[in-house]
C-alpha cells in the first residue's frame, strides 16, 4: 500500500537507532503522543510488556482485569478526549476479549488502536499454544487490521493504523505482532502518515450542494435538525449552534449526539428515536425540510423506514460516503466534515425565526411532562426512580459531569434526563448496545478528564459483566463515581416482555450479591440508597468525594421507559404509556 | 425492485486480507457471490477484482459503498451486462478414444470454435471461451459422451465507459 510520510522532522526520526521491534512500538506510541495505555499481558506480547517496564515514566499501562475493559476504557479515553485511545493484549484468548471492543469501537466510530502478540512467524498456522487468527476474526468489525512478522514493519504500519483510526470517519484498528517481530532488532525512525493512497477520509464538501441545503433551509416552513456523533467527532458544536440560533430550527439528538449542544439551549428539544422525546418524534413526520447532521439514520431513530419522514425534503451532512441513501433517501446530500460543511454553510443562511413551529415541540413537552416526565422526575409513589436519580446527580454536578452509561432502561434513562453542558461529555455504547460497557469506559472517562466529575450510570445487570474493573479502580485509586441502579432485573428485557411477551419474564429476574460488599471488598466507599430521603445526602457525600465512590439505589423493579416507539413502527406511532 | 446481473469492478491494493474483508461485506447482506475473479490490473501493484451478484441496483450501489469504503480499494463501480464486455473461460477433459469412436465429437469442437490444448493417449482437454450460455450448450453438447472434468472460470469484465483509475492515483501523488 502507498502513503506519504510526514515531510516536517519530528523530534521521534532524526536519526534511525538499532533497537528491537517491540521498543520500537513504544517509540511509535509516544510519536502519536500515546502517553497512557490500557491492557493485559501474556506470552506472546511479552517482549512490549519488558519495553513498558522500561519506559513506564513516560508511558503509563493501566493493567485492566479482563481484555474487553481495556478496549472499553481505550474506547471512553477516546470519546472524552477525541485522541485515539490504545489497548494491548496477547495472542489466542487475550486477542479473542478485544473483540467486543472493536465492535463497539466500529459501530460508535470510536479512534482506537488495539495492538496484539501473535506466536511467531514460524508457527503461524500451525494451531500453536495461544494462536489465533485475529486477523480473520477482527476483519468484519475494525475499519483496517493488519499482521506485522518483520520488526522492519513496525514504524509505517503503525503510523499508517494512527492515520487510519483518527481520520475521515473514526474507528478500530487492530495490529497483530508476531513473536519473533518483537524480538528482532532493526533500524528504527519514524514519520507519522499523512495519506494513504487508496484511501480518501475527508471528501470536501460541494458547494452547489451546500447553496442547495441552503436554499431549501431558508424557504423552510417548519426546518428541523437531527445532530449526531459525526458533529462531535467534526468539532462542529459551535458551527451547529451557530446555525440553529441563526435560523431558528429546533435541533434534536441521537444517542451519540447528545452533549453536542448545550442540553437547556432554548432551541434544543431533545432526544429523537425509539426512547426519545415525544415531540421530536412525531414532529419529525411533521418538518418541511429535515436536516441531519453527522447521523446515519439508524433504526432505533427512525423505526419503520417506510413511514419515516416522507413529508420531508432530506439534507444530508455526512463524512462517510456509504451512509448517504443507506437509510434514508436524501434530496441534497453533503458528504465532508460537518465542521467544514457547516462553515460554509453559515453565510448563506438568513436569519429566522420559527415561533409557531417551535411552539408544537413546547405542547408536545408539555403533553409528555404530564404523562412521563413528571412522575419520572418527581415521584409521587414510595419507590425511587431512576429518572430521580439523575435529576439528584444533574442538581450535585450543576449539569458539569462526564455520564458514562451501560445499556438498558437506566442509559435512556440517563440520556433522557443527564444535563449537560459541555461536549464530549456523554459517554455511551450507542450502536453495539455493549453490556458492561460503562465501568470501564468510566475508568478511561476519567483518566482522559482528570479536571472533571466522571459518574458510571450502570443497571445491576451490565454491572456483573465488568465487575471485576472495580480492581483497576482501586489499583489506580481513579476517582470515579459508580451508581449502580437495581432493579434487580434485566429492565429493558423485562419491558418488553411484559409489552410484547405477555409478561413471561424468561431469565431476566436476577438474584442479586450484595453489591456493597463487594464494593468494599474492593476497598472502593460504597453507600446504598433504599428510601428517597436518603438519596439527595448520599449523592451530595458522592460527589463531594476525591476518592472512588460506590452509590448502590434500589429503584422500583418494574418501572417502564416511556414514551416508546415500539420496534417497527412509525416515529408518529410513539407511545406515551 | 427488479433483481438483475451486475458486475462489481474493484481496483485494490495488493493486499493479503482484502478478499476475505470484500467477501464479509456480501456475507453481511447474505449475498451470494455468483462468479469471482481477481487478477492483476492494466496498473502496476493494483489489482482487480471482478464480482457477479445477481440482485436489485439499490442493494448493489449500497454494496460497492461498502467496498468502497475498505482502506486498500482505490475505486470501485458496477455495471449492467450492456455495459461491459465479458468472458469466461471453461476446461473439458474427455476420454480420448472418442475422438475416434464418436466423429460428432469433432463437429461439437468445430461448430462451437473451442481449441484442443493437449492431447494424451488417455484424455484431451478442449477450451472453450465465450459467455455463460455458450459454454453452458458446449457443455450440454458434450455430457451425452461423458465428460471426465468440467471447470469454468468467473468472469471477466471490460466495461464500455472508462474506469479512470490512473488519474485517481495520479492526484494522490499530486496533493
Amino acid at each position: 500500500m502507498q502513503t506519504l510520510k510526514e515531510t516536517k522532522p519530528k523530534k521521534h526520526k532524526e536519526t534511525a537507532i538499532r533497537i528491537s521491534g517491540a521498543e520500537a512500538i513504544i517509540h511509535c506510541l509516544l510519536a502519536e503522543d500515546v502517553d497512557l495505555i490500557y491492557g493485559y499481558p501474556g506470552g506472546a506480547i511479552m517482549p512490549v510488556y519488558d519495553e513498558l517496564y522500561k519506559f513506564q515514566d513516560k508511558l503509563h499501562h493501566v493493567l485492566t482485569r479482563h481484555e474487553q475493559g481495556a478496549t472499553h476504557a481505550a474506547q471512553g479515553y477516546a470519546r472524552v478526549t477525541g485522541k485515539v485511545g490504545v489497548a494491548i493484549a496477547t495472542s489466542g484468548p487475550g486477542a479473542t476479549n478485544l473483540v467486543t471492543g472493536l465492535a463497539d469501537a466500529q459501530i460508535d466510530s470510536t479512534p482506537m488502536i488495539c495492538i496484539t502478540g501473535q506466536v511467531p512467524r514460524h508457527l503461524l498456522g500451525s494451531d500453536a499454544f495461544q494462536e489465533t487468527d485475529i486477523i480473520g476474526i477482527s476483519t468484519p468489525v475494525t475499519k483496517w487490521n493488519y499482521q506485522i512478522t518483520k520488526a522492519s514493519e513496525i514504524p509505517e504500519i503503525m503510523a499508517r493504523a494512527f492515520f487510519i483510526a483518527k481520520s475521515g470517519r473514526p474507528g478500530p484498528v487492530l495490529i497483530d505482532i508476531t513473536k519473533n517481530a518483537q524480538f528482532e532488532e532493526f533500524d528504527f525512525s519514524y514519520s507519522r502518515c499523512i495519506a494513504v493512497r487508496s484511501y480518501k477520509p475527508n471528501p470536501k464538501p460541494q458547494i452547489d450542494k451546500i447553496e442547495a441545503a441552503a436554499e431549501l433551509i431558508n424557504s423552510a416552513k417548519k426546518p428541523f435538525i437531527v445532530f449526531g456523533h459525526g458533529t462531535i467527532l467534526a468539532q462542529a458544536e459551535d458551527e451547529l449552534r451557530q446555525l440553529v440560533e441563526k435560523a431558528g430550527i429546533p435541533a434534536a439528538w441521537t444517542i451519540l449526539g447528545l452533549s453536542a449542544m448545550d442540553t437547556d439551549h432554548p432551541l434544543n428539544v431533545g432526544m429523537v428515536g425509539m426512547h426519545g422525546n415525544y415531540g421530536p418524534n412525531i414532529l419529525t413526520n411533521e418538518c418541511d425540510v429535515l436536516i441531519a447532521i453527522g447521523m446515519r439514520f439508524d433504526d432505533r431513530v427512525t423505526g419503520n423506514l417506510e413511514t419515516y419522514a416522507k413529508q420531508a425534503k432530506v439534507i444530508h451532512f455526512e463524512i462517510d460516503p456509504a451512509e448517504i441513501d443507506k437509510n434514508v433517501q436524501a434530496d441534497v446530500a453533503i458528504l465532508g466534515n460537518a465542521k467544514e460543511s457547516l462553515e460554509l454553510l453559515l453565510p448563506l443562511i438568513k436569519e429566522n425565526k420559527h415561533e409557531a413551529w417551535l411552539s408544537e415541540f413546547k405542547k408536545c413537552y408539555e403533553e409528555e411532562y404530564e404523562a412521563v416526565i413528571k412522575n419520572d422526575l418527581y415521584p409521587t409513589k414510595p419507590g425511587l426512580t431512576m429518572g430521580e436519580v439523575i435529576e439528584e446527580i444533574n442538581k450535585a454536578s450543576e449539569n458539569k459531569a462526564v455520564i458514562v452509561t451501560d445499556v438498558g432502561q437506566h442509559q435512556m434513562i440517563a440520556c433522557r434526563y443527564a444535563k449537560f453542558k459541555q461536549s464530549k461529555s456523554n459517554i455511551t455504547s450507542g450502536g453495539l448496545g455493549t453490556m458492561g460497557f460503562a465501568l470501564p469506559a468510566a475508568i478511561g472517562a476519567k483518566m482522559g478528564a482528570m479536571d472533571r466529575e466522571v459518574v458510571a450510570i450502570i443497571g445491576d445487570g451490565g454491572f456483573q459483566m465488568t465487575i471485576q474493573e472495580l480492581a483497576t479502580i482501586f489499583q489506580n485509586k481513579t476517582p470515579v463515581k459508580i451508581v449502580v441502579l437495581n432493579n434487580g432485573h434485566l429492565g429493558m428485557v423485562r419491558q418488553w416482555q411484559e409489552l410484547f411477551f405477555e409478561r413471561r419474564y424468561a431469565s431476566t429476574v436476577m438474584t442479586n450479591p450484595d453489591f456493597i460488599k463487594i464494593a468494599e471488598g474492593y476497598h472502593i466507599e460504597a453507600k446504598r440508597v433504599d428510601e428517597r430521603k436518603e438519596l439527595k445526602p448520599a449523592v451530595e457525600a458522592m460527589m463531594a468525594s476525591n476518592e472512588p465512590f460506590f452509590l448502590e439505589v434500589t429503584v422500583e423493579n418494574e418501572d417502564n421507559v416511556f414514551p416508546m416507539i415500539p420496534s417497527g413502527a412509525s416515529v408518529s406511532d410513539i407511545r406515551l404509556k | 425492485m427488479e433483481k438483475k446481473w451486475f458486475t462489481i469492478s474493484v481496483y485494490s491494493e495488493n493486499n493479503v486480507g482484502l478478499l476475505n474483508r470484500i467477501s464479509g461485506i456480501f456475507l453481511k447482506r447474505h449475498i451470494n457471490v455468483e462468479s469471482l475473479n481477481v487478477s492483476k490490473s492494466e496498473i502496476e501493484h493494483v489489482s482487480k477484482f471482478t464480482i457477479v451478484v445477481n440482485t436489485t441496483e439499490d442493494w448493489t450501489r449500497k454494496i460497492v459503498a461498502q467496498i468502497e469504503k475498505q482502506i486498500e480499494v482505490i475505486k470501485a463501480y458496477y455495471h449492467t451486462d450492456e455495459e461491459t464486455i465479458y468472458q469466461e473461460s471453461a476446461l473439458f477433459k474427455i476420454a480420448s478414444h472418442l475422438l475416434f469412436d464418436e466423429p460428432e465429437i469433432q463437429n461439437i469442437i468445430s461448430q462451437h470454435k473451442s481449441k484442443i490444448v493437449t492431447v494424451s493417449r488417455e484424455y484431451f482437454v478442449l477450451a472453450k471461451t465465450g459467455r455463460r450460455h455458450e459454454i453452458d450448450e458446449m457443455h450440454d453438447d458434450l455430457e451425452p459422451y461423458g465428460i471426465m472434468q468440467f471447470v469454468r472460470s468467473g468472469r471477466i469484465t471490460v466495461t464500455k465507459s472508462e474506469m479512470p483509475i490512473t488519474s485517481i492515483i495520479n492526484e494522490f501523488y499530486q496533493s
